[in-house]
């Protein structure tokens, strides 16, 4: 007897809470960054728990596109960063205020 | 045994997401977010989606934890002495944090999951442990999202490449 879709949904709840947390509570650009792939995993463990348990493959498929695009994500997200710290020598959300007037 | 497979994993995956959170240093929040998806990809095992643990080790523990371990260690990300978040931040994010898990347990409560049972026919594997399966869905249903993300990739390539080199405008600017 394995553990009930409720207990994976309520952990991938839960994982997905502790990222969002740490996007608004964190002031470095690559720790809100890591606690967005936390969000994503979070996301793609619910989409497996529904799958599992519906006996489709629709969402393991789903799964595969979210992998797919995490990763580009996280390149382009990455060398935007860099970029970023090339051009103002900091990555901490806080100092990033050129918007301000 | 699956049931304390189960609470082991996701005790594992929390206290390790806590990890990323709470931790000063990027390459400590890096390596607890390497430890997170090792305990996700347990997770996905234990659903009997071997392939897709499989793959979430990989790329994300392979390629994406050590593209932040790179730039980590190339930018000097640390922030001084600064504490890493003022106390206004916290309460905030606090309040964000008890409303999703209101409305997470709002909706456990109420909607029967517990009902749900899994659909096992006698002598199949389950959905998901056949990589057949996978295959036919990929170059059937979803054969027209596969060449679109692959396009994806080659536009998030060419991106990173545009961001990455040294505009010479800005060079002569200087």
């Amino acid at each position: 007897m394995n553990a009930g879709l409720s207990e994976y949904l309520v952990l991938s709840g839960l994982l997905f809470a502790l990222g969002f947390f740490g996007v608004l509570l964190r002031k470095n650009t690559l720790v809100i960054y890591m606690c967005l792939e936390l969000m994503l995993v979070a996301s793609t463990l619910a989409l497996v728990a529904f799958s599992r348990f519906n006996g489709a493959l629709d969402g393991h498929i789903f799964v595969f596109f979210i992998l797919t695009v995490a990763a580009a994500e996280v390149a382009v997200g990455l060398a935007i960063i860099v970029a970023l710290f090339r051009k103002r020598q900091t990555v901490q959300v806080d100092e990033l205020n050129s918007l301000k007037s | 045994m699956p049931h304390v497979l189960f609470y082991f994993f996701a005790f594992f995956t929390v206290i390790t997401a806590v990890g990323v959170i709470v931790n000063k240093n990027a390459v400590n929040a890096a390596l607890c977010l390497l430890l997170s998806l090792v305990g996700v990809a347990g997770l996905f095992a234990l659903l009997d989606a071997y392939l897709l643990a499989a793959l979430l080790v990989l790329v994300y523990a392979g390629a994406v934890v050590a593209l932040f371990l790179f730039i980590v260690m190339l930018l000097d990300v640390q922030g001084g002495v600064r504490k890493p978040f003022k106390p206004m931040t916290a309460i905030a994010s606090a309040i964000g944090l008890a409303l999703l898990l209101t409305g997470l347990a709002t909706l456990v409560n109420r909607t029967q999951f517990a009902a749900v049972a899994v659909p096992t026919a006698v002598g199949q594997a389950p959905v998901g442990a056949v990589l057949k399966r996978y295959a036919e869905m990929l170059f059937t249903t979803y054969l027209l999202p596969v060449q679109v993300v692959g396009f994806l990739l080659l536009i998030s390539m060419l991106g990173v490449i545009v961001l990455s080199r040294k505009h010479p405008v800005e060079e002569e600017t200087k």
